[in-house]
């Protein structure tokens, strides 16, 4: 699936990385406490999280993970921002709660991160 | 890469939460240019990251010693502070002691050493109650990564 698509399905606002939106993304993973991501994500996967800091942000870095969506409305602060803008991270924003912006996905076709 | 293990270290800051993880990514920025392979760059990012977290969040302060030869990615992370009273109850998964801040700083899930341990292929720790912890890390470089 890409971004793009993600933005869609989702009816995301894009904060950064307007001009990534066809990256393919492989798998999904919706989680607020970074140690459980850092445990269980794959790598080239999308991040979906009510965290909108800066921890986010690296531990999207450290992961290898390819985007982010922030659930809930949640908007980063500007230094967030500018940390993604840095690592060339698109971040999107959406209104739906985590279990509906994950589901929406995963009924469109985008396994999560669970099994091998 | 040159004969001899390539070393480097850094300093880490108790409670500076708005550089937490910059050491993290430097790492993984410096394993990336020597040309290890990215399941390996990834697995170190990882352990280095919850590492930093840790000092950030318990320790006054730290130190991180990165050490890459051809074969194996070493971290040496040191720090000052409580140390660690139950060394096998700080490895269970799930066991926290963090505080409600760090838990709004998305840490907290009990998870940290335990994901420290998963990316090594070696991993020792030695902590002394009201002096500071030491962690060992190491992570093979397959053959031809490097």
């Amino acid at each position: 699936m890409t971004l793009e698509e993600v933005k869609r399905i989702l009816e995301c606002e894009v904060i950064t990385g307007e001009d990534r939106l066809g990256m393919e993304i492989k798998t999904g993973c919706g989680c607020d406490m970074m140690s459980d991501v850092l445990a269980f994500i794959k790598a080239d996967s999308l991040l979906l999280t009510g965290l909108a800091n800066r921890q986010a942000v690296r531990t999207a870095q450290v992961a290898d993970i390819r985007a982010i969506v922030f659930v809930r409305g949640k908007r980063p602060d500007p230094e967030t921002i500018a940390l993604a803008n840095e690592m060339q991270l698109p971040i999107l924003v959406t209104k739906l709660l985590l279990y509906e912006a994950c589901g929406r996905l995963y009924a469109n076709g985008l396994p999560g991160c669970g099994g091998n | 890469m040159g004969e001899g293990p390539f070393c480097r270290e850094f300093e880490v800051l108790s409670g500076d939460f708005y550089n937490a993880g910059r050491v993290s990514t430097d790492i993984k920025e410096i394993l990336r240019q020597i040309g290890i392979a990215a399941p390996t760059v990834r697995r170190v990012a990882i352990a280095a990251y919850e590492a930093e977290m840790n000092v950030v969040m318990y320790a006054r302060r730290g130190k991180v010693r990165l050490e890459v030869s051809p074969d194996l990615v070493r971290l040496v992370v040191r720090d000052e502070g409580p140390g660690i009273e139950n060394i096998e109850l700080a490895m269970q998964e799930g066991y926290s002691t963090a505080s409600e801040e760090m838990r709004e700083m998305g840490f907290g899930a009990g998870m940290g050493l335990p994901n420290i341990r998963k990316n090594s292929d070696r991993f020792a720790i030695r902590s002394e109650v009201g002096v500071g912890t030491e962690l060992e890390i190491e992570v093979k470089v397959p053959s031809a990564e490097c």
